[in-house]
């Protein structure tokens, strides 16, 4: 009841500061609407980054699919943080420099083409779309777990706030929301993590627990939580099975599609110029890696914790008291199963199967020396969730935990809705179909049309719920941003001769090659030995992405030279404020030009 | 790749300059990130390995902890030195 309590109490706290900064960051035109104004603060700016790219699965999966996974989850720590650096050096401050609303604005600019500028619409919405359905989908687990609200009422209630905050804000709105959902997050991710690090290490920074010895002893932890998973048969911790040319290509399609993600390039349209795109980028990832690295801390710890108090411990059954069971437990000289583990068995979060009908838990591996069949199936989210409580930590913690996973959803569907909303509003009607509407109008387009993709992705969201959706829409997402985005991007920058024909060609390519290879592998046929190179479907975009650049460079040259004016455009965006218009470029569109208004003005 | 626009105005030498500097910078901090990640945390681990930092194994630290700090120190230098090159070459405002 407490802990209910104080789930509530935080969710609609949150919930409230959300719809107050909503109503306070009002968006007055379409510069507001699409990158709030371009004048937010690089360090403000990487905030909402954060928020913005630590999704539901960041905040709530990833630790436990590292405490599964061991060295295998590297993927994920490499892929979804260094894809920073290729944003920093190689796209954001040109990006910011060119000067617009959208990544398909930039496509359909830099290669004076209405046909490029919709096939990057296509792209930026297959990838959006795919992605907001799985935050959707945990905003209705978070409420359906922890609120007892039903599943699709938890959606409901999610998308009435992020309908709220992002088709009256826009982008200046989910700026700032964005910003306090970075603080609520970071906090309910770091609180429990110390504890647990003291708990298991004695040390309460937990990336130097990481390195350091198991709690009262001289052994490093993972030396003992290597021992630990080798006797159940496990693989190693910090050894994996995975193919080496496989964990190369899922943490490099990780990475590119990380930078070719529209949703995480146009936070960087927010700032005011390139250096500050720069500097942004830097304070982004900065953020990200608080989370980021305490998230292996904190798999590891949950994995030693999870072993040593459900492995071979009795099982109280429900009708049981389980006071009085476990002091009679203990009281045999055996282990009662942990009071956390009957808390959250009820959330369906974890299975025991007793099949040698002994009453007690065994947890094993797939190769366990004693030849003892497993039990004990936790699900991955388990460990984010539970950590406060394996942790003894009062139960208002938890209520954070909870607000903070809905603050990492909400904040990753709001940018997410910005990029689907914009490409309607902004490049499908502004810019190819509808020039002459009024920038009222625009403003209203962009608003219906952030409510229409609020209705559709929470309707896709609660379909989503009957599908092992989430680990198939990451690949989707990134393979896709990466071998269709990120080629066409890159070139339209580092190389001049680059031109519309090449990325159409590269972006058509490196869409339909990796779709089909993903949809292949995911849904029709899943055997692991037809795979191209021995590369899975998560790592495919990485190999897919050189395909798509070869096939860009190859038919620009055999084709004619861009126009003049875009490689001027091209020159321009080098150069940090020697931004001007150039004729073809530039048609129906002013760019933001930096470089004409000195910082001090306004 | 390197083409100088000569089609411009006045300060044309100095943006080609800045630009292969640039180009340059770029280059090189990305070979420290490929070793960071794929090179330590991955191509060369087993070999990394052996040596240990604290009580991890050292290739598997980088994978999962080290490579994120070379991530973030590459980008603080990136931005210093790139700012270093705009004021060298009077750009950026």
């Amino acid at each position: 009841m407490d802990q209910t309590f104080w789930t509530y109490f935080f969710v609609i706290l949150t919930f409230g500061l959300y719809i107050g900064i909503a109503i306070w960051a009002k968006a007055g035109s379409t510069e507001d609407f699409y990158v709030a104004g371009h004048d937010i603060h690089p360090a403000l700016n990487g905030m909402a980054t954060g928020a913005d790219w630590m999704s539901a699965a960041s905040f709530l999966s990833m630790a436990g699919l590292i405490a599964f996974l061991g060295y295998g989850g590297s993927v994920y720590l490499m892929g979804w943080t260094g894809g920073y650096v290729l944003l920093a050096l190689l796209l954001a401050p040109f990006m910011r420099e060119f000067g617009k609303f959208t990544v398909p604005d930039f496509v359909g600019d830099r290669y004076y083409s209405k046909v490029a500028r919709v096939i990057a619409v296509i792209c930026a919405l297959m990838v959006s779309f795919t992605y907001i359905a799985g935050q959707m989908k945990g905003v209705g687990v978070a409420f359906s777990s922890f609120l007892g609200v039903n599943f699709n009422v938890g959606i409901f209630i999610g998308s009435a706030i992020v309908f709220f905050y992002a088709v009256l804000g826009g982008m200046k709105g989910i700026t700032y929301t964005q910003v306090a959902q970075y603080v609520v997050l970071i906090f309910a991710y770091t609180v429990p993590a110390i504890f647990i690090s003291l708990a298991i290490t004695g040390n309460f920074i937990p990336q130097l627990g990481f390195i350091g010895n198991a709690a009262g002893t001289d052994t490093p932890m993972l030396e003992k939580l290597n021992t630990l998973v080798t006797d159940l048969g496990f693989t190693e911790y910090t050894g994996t099975t995975k193919a080496k040319i496989d964990v190369f290509c899922i943490t490099a399609a990780l990475m590119f599609g990380t930078a070719g993600l529209p949703h995480v390039i146009i936070r960087f349209f927010t700032v005011s110029s390139a250096r500050a795109a720069r500097k942004s980028a830097g304070w982004a990832l900065m953020f990200i890696a608080l989370l980021y690295t305490v998230a292996p801390a904190v798999g590891a710890f949950a994995r030693i914790n999870f072993i040593e108090t459900v492995n071979e411990a009795t099982y109280i059954s429900d009708d049981e008291n389980y006071d009085a069971r476990s002091a009679e437990i203990l009281a045999e000289g055996g282990k009662p199963v942990p009071e956390w583990y009957k808390t959250w068995e009820t959330t369906g979060l974890l299975a025991y199967d007793d099949l040698n009908g002994d009453g007690v838990m065994q947890y094993r591996g797939p190769a366990a020396p004693d030849g003892v069949a497993n039990e004990v199936v936790p699900n991955n989210d388990i460990f984010v969730l539970a950590n406060p409580q394996i942790a003894n930590l009062p139960g208002w913690v938890i209520g954070l935990v909870v607000a903070g996973g809905l603050a990492a959803a909400l904040s990753t569907a709001a940018g997410l809705l910005m990029v689907i909303s914009s490409a309607v509003s902004h490049d499908l009607m502004k810019r190819t179909f509808t020039p002459n509407m009024s920038e009222k109008q625009e403003m209203f387009a962009a608003r219906t049309a952030a409510a229409v993709a609020v209705v559709a992705s929470a309707t896709l969201g609660a379909f989503a719920s009957s599908l092992p959706f989430v680990a198939q829409v990451v690949a989707f997402a990134f393979g896709l941003a990466a071998a269709s985005l990120f080629p066409v991007i890159f070139l339209g920058i580092f190389w001049k001769r680059m031109n519309k024909e090449g990325a159409i060609s590269a972006m058509l390519v490196g869409l339909i090659t990796t779709f089909s290879y993903i949809y292949y592998f995911k849904f029709v046929n899943e055997d692991p030995s037809l795979w191209l190179f021995g590369v899975s479907p998560e790592g495919i975009g990485f190999v897919f992405m050189w395909l798509s650049l070869v096939v860009g460079i190859g038919v620009s040259l055999v084709t004619a030279p861009p126009p003049q004016d875009i490689q001027d455009l091209v020159a321009d965006i080098r150069i940090p404020g020697t931004r001007r218009p150039h004729g073809i470029a530039d048609v129906g569109m002013t760019p933001d030009m930096p470089g004409l208004v000195p910082d001090s003005a306004e | 790749m390197a083409e100088i626009d000569v089609t411009h105005e006045p300060g044309e030498a100095a943006k080609a300059a800045y630009w292969r500097s640039a180009k340059r910078l770029t280059l090189g901090l990305l070979c420290v990130w490929f070793a960071a990640s794929y090179g330590a945390g991955i191509l060369f681990r087993e070999a990394l390995d052996s040596f240990s930092i604290g009580g991890a194994p050292l290739g598997f630290w980088f994978a999962q902890n080290g490579a994120i700090y070379i991530f973030l120190l590459l980008i603080v230098i990136y931005c210093i030195q790139m700012t270093r090159l705009e004021r060298r070459y009077g750009l950026g405002g």
